[in-house]
């Protein structure tokens, strides 16, 4: 069984966005990147899956710029056997239906059982990709997973989902696409040595021109700006007695 | 232009999500339907008595308990041929479904839309809320998730045909085994006026019930951060932030919570927020309206025996 792990380069979760005035997008020069948060978690579960013997390998595949040859690279220093970087030529950022129709591709050319990603990208906070991907190949889907077990007949999965209500188990019969969360499991670092392997593991470029799929933006950017947090207030208080006071006189109590 | 709006049911009750989709949807469309995928027709009363709601289609079958995210997008893109827009509000329910009915439809979906500046642009969050975007949609059909926390629930008082649809039921590929949910006698956390959350801070799970007897003494929901679930003090679905739940009530009070970006994502349109915190650097206390800066066990002691 092969596994297939998209993962995406984006901004460091813990760096603060910010607007180009001039160019009226994101900046991203000479700003801190990491892989997706979600997608580590990815290949920490593909990695302990291949480690149990349950897989025959793993492939992680991204897309993006040349700087997301990076991100690859990291992944095979985390464990993952081959990389496939399907290369764009700007910083374009994909929209989830295209993207799932390049993994759909791939998947399919690969004739990959079980593919995990992330369940969100922590830029654009989309949180459709896995959806879409599984839509378009018309595998069986888990978002949200917290937890994920093969049967021993390795027909199918056991996944815990996180929802709204609380935990979902349901029983998914493969091929299937899951969808990462954050408590599914916590991802390795990569050590020194295996860095310098991870250069020597197969890493295949595809152009994504020749794939023959329409990437005109179906939803354009028209513009953006920032949001953050305004700082307010801060009003100290010493006791229960001036916060509940405050309080009422806020009228919130 | 008619917009649909797929419809989430807790039990027979209307989320309040599905009544801001209703909302958001008045802004586009004077035609407006809604769906619901039901194991029981009964559970369409509830529906047909919403507010600015035409018609309401029903596709009720017992195989639809607990119904597979694959038969469930198969059933709405069928129904959706008759429709400009699809909108269902922002919940683990519409994110599962609708981006998998994009697909279906060969259309981009845009999430949680906090804002409608015409037919086809809207404004919505990137990069945990700190980024706002204005896009538009260049594709036929608009396939949309909405924050309940940005558009106001629709109410009742409307009186809807209810049509029943007999639509074969494709077969599903992932069986429904269990759902643990967590039960509490609290106000819900995303529509709650007041939410008392706390954090790493609270040290274990035996002291995070000081939260817990605070929330009932203020009738307040319960919420927490990530770092707070992780620890295992209390259940994932309290979790508040950019990849928990997003809320907006009139009083926030955080306690033990440092105020990541992550976090703040998920509350930063709090009416009033407090926080009680021992460090007065933390990015938490700058969003505050009052802060408390103490040792949080002391503090949560004097609330808690405080006389209101
Ligand atoms: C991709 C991603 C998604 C994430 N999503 C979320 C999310 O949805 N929600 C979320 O909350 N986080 C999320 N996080 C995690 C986030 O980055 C923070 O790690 C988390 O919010 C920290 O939780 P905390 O504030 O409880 O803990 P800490 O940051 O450890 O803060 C604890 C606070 O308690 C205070 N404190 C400790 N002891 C006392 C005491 N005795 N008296 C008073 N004060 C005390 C400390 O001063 C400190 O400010 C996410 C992270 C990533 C990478
Ligand atoms: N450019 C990309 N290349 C490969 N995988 C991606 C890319 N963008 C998103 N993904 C995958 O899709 C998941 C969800 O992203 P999104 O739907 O954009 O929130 C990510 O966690 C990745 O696993």
């Amino acid at each position: 069984m092969k596994i297939i792990i998209p993962i995406k380069r984006v901004l460091d979760p813990y760096t603060q966005a910010r607007v180009n005035k001039q160019t009226q997008l994101v900046d991203l020069t000479n700003a801190k990147m990491a892989m997706n948060p979600f997608c580590e978690i990815a290949v920490e579960e593909a990695l302990k899956i291949k480690e149990s013997n349950a897989a025959s390998e793993t492939i992680a595949v991204s897309i993006g710029t040349e700087k997301t040859i990076d991100t690859l690279r990291t992944a095979l220093a985390m464990g993952v056997d081959r990389a496939i970087f399907v290369k764009t030529d700007s910083e374009l950022d994909l929209q989830p239906l295209h993207l799932g129709k390049i993994l759909a591709n791939i998947v399919k050319r690969e004739e990959a059982q079980l593919v995990i990603m992330g369940k969100q990208a922590v830029d654009n906070d989309n949180n459709q990709t896995g959806q879409i991907l599984s839509g378009l190949l018309d595998y069986s889907l888990g978002t949200f997973i917290s937890k994920f077990q093969l049967s021993d007949d390795g027909k199918s999965v056991e996944v815990c989902r996180e929802i709204d209500s609380g935990i979902e188990t349901r029983q998914l019969n493969l091929p299937t696409i899951v969808t990462v969360d954050l408590r599914l499991n916590e991802p390795r670092y990569a050590s020194l040595p295996n860095i310098m392997k991870a250069r020597s593991k197969p890493l295949e470029t595809i152009e994504i021109s020749s794939f023959d799929i329409d990437i005109s933006p179906r939803v354009k950017v028209i513009s953006v700006e920032e949001s953050g947090t305004k700082d307010r207030a801060s009003k100290q208080v010493q006791s229960a007695e001036e916060l509940f006071s405050e309080l009422s006189q806020l009228g919130v109590l | 232009m008619s917009a649909l709006i797929l419809i989430e049911l807790n039990g027979s009750e209307v989320s309040s999500n599905s009544r801001a989709a209703i909302t958001a949807a008045t802004q586009l469309s004077d035609t407006i339907d809604a769906l619901v995928l039901t194991d029981d027709s009964a559970n369409a009363a509830s529906v047909a008595s919403l507010k600015s709601i035409n018609t309401v289609k029903v596709i009720a079958d017992s195989k639809l308990e607990h119904v597979s995210v694959g038969v469930a997008s198969k059933l709405v893109a069928e129904v959706m041929t008759d429709y400009k827009y699809l909108l269902s509000g922002s919940s683990t329910y519409s994110k599962n479904i609708l981006p998998v009915v994009g697909a279906l439809l060969d259309v981009q979906p845009i999430s949680d839309v906090c804002e409608i500046k015409s037919n086809n642009t809207f404004v919505r969050p990137l990069y945990a809320g700190n980024i706002m975007a204005t896009v538009e949609s260049s594709d036929d059909t608009i396939v949309m998730t909405v924050r309940a926390t940005a558009f106001e629930h629709s109410g009742d008082g409307g009186s809807a045909t209810v049509e029943e649809l007999s639509l074969p039921i494709p077969e599903q590929k992932s069986n429904f085994i269990s759902l643990h949910e967590s039960q509490s006698e609290r106000p819900e956390l995303t529509t709650a006026d007041r939410i008392v959350s706390g954090g790493r801070g609270l040290g274990s799970k035996d002291n995070f019930a000081l939260i817990e007897q605070l929330a009932d003494k203020l009738d307040a929901a319960v919420g927490a951060s990530r770092a707070a679930v992780d620890a295992g003090f209390i259940s994932n679905d309290y979790q508040v932030g950019q990849t928990g739940k997003v809320v907006a009530p009139k009083l926030y009070l955080a306690v033990g919570i440092s105020g990541a970006i992550q976090h703040l994502a998920g509350m930063k349109d709090s009416q009033v927020i407090v926080v009680i915190n021992s460090d007065p650097d933390a990015p938490m206390a700058r969003m505050a309206d009052l802060v408390w800066q103490t040792d949080l066990f002391g503090a949560l002691k004097e609330l808690n025996d405080h006389v209101l």
